[in-house]
């Protein structure tokens, strides 16, 4: 019962939203109370999830401080840096709940540059945020050499792509095949990376979307049926 | 160049420049100044989001139209929202959610996870067909056979249409799981996996340039922003 009820529950609501689809969306203040119903339920279920997503980081953050606060507790390993996060949390939720900085009371913007909220995302947020991925730069210098030693066709056209679009998105890759002439122009790099991204790079991308699309398709029906049960977890006996 | 050594005196640069050289220092090896900047990201992200998605999300969404006194804390001039009791609903499934923390309230956030999972499903069956598989396929009928102005056959634009068409067909067929692939099937799904190949290259190689802007910026932050060298 524990896990049927929630499988009926799976299956009403996805039946509901593809209905959505098919019945039409009234005028303001017209159309029959089936027809509002369906409205109410399309426009809003996504709110409601939304909603939902906000206990889910709720829940997020209490697995964070169970295993940090745990850590600090046991004194385990590392433990000092997980203080730092604790703190680094703590201090960021509390400043943005209370809006603290920025517009009087709780009026205005959570994120307002001058809020403290704000002046915490220019400060700590967006550099982080930024050095982290910049750092991958480097990383992926050497995944396209170990790339580059695989040698099959498959990888040898995955790296040939990728250096046609890297160099010829730059006005060095421009300046590089300037000199071919007229009717094989279209082997100038700036003009091939384009045709690689219009052509052979499109066709691939379709291709999975369709596929993803199919995939996506299946799996929503699966659920909806109860066909996929694993995702509700396991009865307790 | 400016020249000369220009500090910046804003404490919120300085703070960004340490943590920026913190996140750098990982290119050495792994040490204690990278760890403590990762840590520090963590716990400042999860709060960042948790906080908009209280304000943003939660206080607007629901408990302003619950208790639509509520609304006049942060917007004292807007119209009181009127009451939507329907709204108790999510609110109280979010509340189950939080079931997963005891063990013995584990099987509560089942209606939650199943809400969650319904409504996606219900969503994604009807997103996903109308703009990735029929816009896909809608968008690929062109014809293949293009003609210039004169009248005559344009042959690197048809060749082109014809690759696009003939690519997309052969991916499909890589996807095609119901028929094992062997021969000339084989052979048609392999040139679906090269065009495959040749998006991902592409995606790599966008990829590598965004995160090499990322790192010049990074760069003119330390050397403009901060130390005003630039």
């Amino acid at each position: 019962m524990r896990s049927r009820a929630p499988q009926l529950l799976v299956a009403a609501v996805g039946i509901l939203l593809v209905l959505t689809a098919f019945v039409p969306r009234p005028a303001p203040g017209a159309g029959n109370a089936w027809q509002g119903f369906f409205a109410y339920i399309d426009e809003n279920f996504s709110v409601w999830f939304n909603i939902m997503a906000v206990f889910a980081f709720g829940l997020g953050a209490a697995s964070l401080l169970g295993v940090h606060g745990g850590r600090v507790r046991r004194r385990g390993r590392d433990w000092p840096y997980s203080l730092a996060t604790l703190l680094a949390f703590g201090v960021t939720l509390l400043v943005g709940l209370l809006k603290l900085g920025g517009p009087p009371g709780l009026t205005g913007d959570p994120a307002d540059s001058a809020s403290i909220l704000g002046r915490i995302f220019a400060a700590v947020v967006s550099p982080l945020q930024a050095s982290m991925f910049a750092l991958l730069a480097f990383f992926v210098a050497s995944a396209s050499y170990r790339a580059f030693r695989v040698r099959t066709r498959e990888a040898s056209a995955l790296l040939a792509a990728a250096l046609v679009i890297l160099i010829g998105r730059t006005p060095f890759g421009s300046a590089l095949t300037q000199w071919l002439p007229e009717p094989l122009a279209f082997l100038r790099l700036e003009r091939l990376s384009l045709w690689i991204v219009q052509v052979p790079n499109l066709a691939g991308q379709r291709a999975i979307m369709i596929g993803i699309a199919l995939g996506v398709v299946a799996m929503s029906l699966r659920l909806i049926l109860g066909l996929e049960r694993g995702v509700l977890g396991k009865e307790r006996p | 160049m400016s020249g000369g050594l220009h500090l910046s005196s804003s404490v919120e640069v300085w703070v960004g420049a340490a943590l920026t050289l913190m996140v750098f220092s990982y290119l050495w090896r792994d040490n204690p100044f990278y760890k403590l900047a990762e840590h520090v990201f963590v716990g400042v992200s999860a709060a960042y989001v948790m906080v908009l998605g209280f304000w943003t999300t939660l206080w607007p969404n629901a408990i302003a139209k619950l208790w639509p006194g509520a609304a006049r804390l942060t917007t004292p001039e807007a119209v009181e929202p009127t009451h939507d009791w329907a709204l108790l609903l999510p609110v109280i499934l979010g509340l189950l959610m939080l079931g997963r923390l005891h063990p013995r309230t584990v099987w509560l956030s089942r209606w939650p996870t199943a809400f969650a999972i319904g409504t996606s499903a219900g969503y994604n069956l009807v997103r996903y067909l109308r703009s990735d598989f029929l816009a896909q396929i809608h968008s690929g009928m062109t014809p293949s056979l293009i003609a210039t102005t004169g009248g005559r056959l344009a042959l690197g634009e048809s060749l082109s249409h014809a690759i696009l068409l003939g690519g997309t067909i052969c991916g499909i067929v890589y996807f095609t799981y119901t028929r094992q692939h062997r021969g000339a099937w084989a052979r048609v799904a392999g040139t679906g996996v090269l065009f495959m190949m040749v998006t991902f290259g592409t995606t790599f190689g966008y990829t590598v340039m965004a995160r090499i802007s990322l790192l010049v910026s990074r760069l003119h932050f330390l050397l403009g922003t901060w130390l005003g060298l630039i």
